[in-house]
């Protein structure tokens, strides 16, 4: 019996760790996400693409998505920079002959499974959509704030016009009419892609059994669906 | 109206680091602050109340009504801070009629009413509904009316009848301890049970808020047994000064070991989020954290109670001291309050960086507001000791 358990017990976690999907209708998609670090090159079409198409505010207090730019000089500090989310570009202000390393990482909702802003909703105005995507009802949020203080990737906001809390949505009016979210319709490299998480021969699924993926915080346990390719452990 | 954002461009310069760009704007304000203050004075009040009912401490009898109807003044604004926090207050009701059962803050609106209705009004109306009966007969005009509705057409005053609603008085007052114990301990849950910041993720969070809690309602009602003694033209009585400073002096002792064994578990630990945090209480807390909250609000009244408890001489004195020592104590609880709720979001949860805060004078998320928070339960209290004065209550025997 209880070989029974921990068997049962580590199929789950199993699951959890591979795909982080509980899929409650199979008929429709489990979306999930990657972001190949290696290919972004940090030209802030992305940020600026989704500004433009969800009326985010283009003042830069707010973003659905942004860029980061990490820099690991030689004495092994850090230098992280984000101006304006990455929209204009970046400008490395650290001298090249201190730079051991540096790369861009582009941020978003990361669509958890097991998602905190979700559980602590006190009206449900924040749920999960049948494919696993994370959404807002603006008409039901009573802008408590819980939810931005919930999210440990800081992906969500206030919005200052419609004073309801706002976040990434996987573009999902345009998931709906079997179009790529606008970030990833715009990016030049192909760095950002999504995909059904429970049809193995999906080109997601085929990414994730070939590169060693990993998400933001695994220790958070928030069954993140947004997965890396090539993170470096400076980033948080 | 468009928004103006010319505060965010300020608070952006003043940033240092990295913080993820979402992060500039605090989302918890001074309110906030406020609020888990009001519950714990509301919490720590009933607690010293029921000392005198449930656990027959005599000496306190002169502030138990002082004790519950400081808990009901301060109950009936402790939404308040809340609701005008909200971004959509006109909203609020959703709370209640569609709550969310996985979320913490859902439980808020119905812990309040259960405690609101269930114990402190019950208590309250059981506790006076003698007096109420007899003013009642005794008064004229609209004040005889008032008291009549507020007995709620229960006039018996058989001793067969006094004698249930001391049983029933009690019984609310033993259900109402742990009720007081989850009011506060589910405000700290709400802070605690954020795993996403490493600065109030702790289990001892809701344990830490209902002492902090206990040490806070107990100095107010200490303050409160005093300035209604000096209005009243009344000597106050020193040995319910030396009851009441016994308990906040035990109080004080196990809320400091609390919050002590949580800042060295974080030290000893040092997870990820060490580093972020030394520097944030080290620089931007440390006023508040060691010399507001720490020195000012609880080594300095642990060192005073502690002398209290063996200095047995010139009354005039002690009183003073007990005074200051109420005061300070408050003080310490606020800072407490403010440590949780704006320390833990100064820091980014990149752990690279910080952002800063400035609380505004006006506006609905203002000082002058939070002020006003917090004066108006003084301003209910000293409408209900008019209304419903202990010192003139009728006197039953035990």
């Amino acid at each position: 019996m209880t070989g029974a358990t921990l068997g049962y017990s580590w199929l789950k976690s199993s699951q959890v760790l591979l795909f982080a999907a509980e899929p409650k209708d199979e008929t429709l998609p489990w979306y999930g996400i990657v972001i190949d670090i290696q290919k972004c090159i940090g030209c802030g079409s992305c940020a600026k693409a989704c500004k433009s198409e969800n009326d985010v505010p283009v003042e830069p207090f707010f973003f659905r998505t942004w860029i980061e730019q990490y820099t690991v000089k030689n004495d092994g500090t850090v230098d992280i920079v984000s101006p304006n989310g990455g929209i204009d570009g970046f400008e490395q202000r650290v001298p090249t002959e201190d730079i051991f390393k540096s790369f861009f990482v582009p941020k978003m909702c990361n669509h958890c499974s097991k998602s905190p802003c979700s559980q602590v909703c006190p009206v449900g105005a924040t749920y999960e959509s049948p494919e696993g995507v994370v959404l807002i009802d603006e008409k039901y949020c009573i802008g408590c704030r819980y939810c931005v203080q919930a999210c440990p990737y800081g992906c969500r906001f206030i919005h200052p016009v419609k004073k309801v809390a706002n976040k990434c949505t996987l573009c999902y009016h345009r998931l709906k009419k079997g179009l790529a979210p606008a970030c990833m319709e715009v990016c030049p490299t192909g760095a950002r892609m999504y995909g059904n998480l429970r049809d193995k021969n999906s080109d997601l699924v085929k990414y994730l059994k070939e590169h060693t993926t990993q998400v933001l915080r695994p220790h958070l346990n928030t069954g993140a669906k947004l997965y890396y390719n090539a993170l470096s452990g400076e980033v948080r | 109206m468009a928004p103006h954002y010319q505060h965010l461009y300020d608070i952006l310069a003043h940033s240092q680091g990295y913080i993820f760009p979402n992060e500039i704007d605090l989302q918890w304000g001074i309110l906030i602050v406020v609020y888990p203050f009001i519950t714990g004075l509301v919490a720590g009040a009933f607690i010293l109340a029921s000392l005198e009912r449930v656990f027959k401490v005599k000496i306190l009898k002169p502030t138990y009504q002082i004790a519950l109807l400081t808990a009901l003044s301060f109950l009936l604004v402790a939404t308040m801070p809340l609701i005008s926090h909200l971004s959509q207050p006109r909203r609020a009701y959703e709370i209640m009629i569609t709550p969310h059962s996985s979320s913490a803050m859902a439980i808020f609106g119905f812990v309040y009413l259960w405690y609101l209705t269930v114990v402190l009004l019950l208590e309250i109306w059981f506790d006076y509904r003698h007096s109420m009966v007899v003013w009642s007969n005794e008064r004229t005009g609209i004040m005889k009316w008032i008291y009549k509705i507020l007995t709620l057409g229960v006039s018996d005053i058989t001793p067969k009848t006094l004698k249930w609603d001391r049983k029933l008085g009690y019984i609310i007052t033993v259900v109402g301890i742990p009720s007081a114990f989850i009011l506060h301990g589910y405000v700290g849950f709400i802070f605690g049970s954020i795993k996403a910041n490493p600065w109030w993720s702790t289990p001892l969070m809701p344990i830490i808020f209902l002492f902090s809690a206990m040490v806070s309602g107990i100095s107010l009602v200490l303050l409160v047994y005093m300035i209604i003694s000096y209005f009243r033209k009344k000597v106050v009585d020193v040995n319910v000064l030396d009851a009441i400073g016994k308990y906040l002096f035990f109080v004080l002792i196990l809320d400091f070991t609390l919050e002590g064994l949580d800042q060295i578990q974080r030290i000893y630990e040092a997870e990820e989020s060490f580093e972020i945090i030394k520097l944030l209480v080290s620089s931007k807390l440390y006023l508040t954290l060691f010399v507001s909250q720490g020195l000012i609000g609880t080594i300095i009244p642990l060192i005073t109670l502690a002398f209290l408890q063996f200095y047995k001489h010139q009354i005039k004195l002690r009183k003073t001291m007990y005074f200051i020592i109420g005061i300070l104590v408050l003080i310490g609880v606020y800072s407490m309050r403010w440590n949780v709720v704006i320390g833990g979001q100064l820091f980014s949860k990149s752990f690279s960086g910080f952002t800063s805060f400035k609380v505004g004078l006006i506006g609905l998320d203002g000082t002058l507001m939070a002020a006003f928070w917090l004066v108006l339960p003084i301003g209910i209290l000293a409408f209900l000791l008019w209304l419903l004065p202990p010192w003139k209550m009728v006197k039953e025997e035990d």
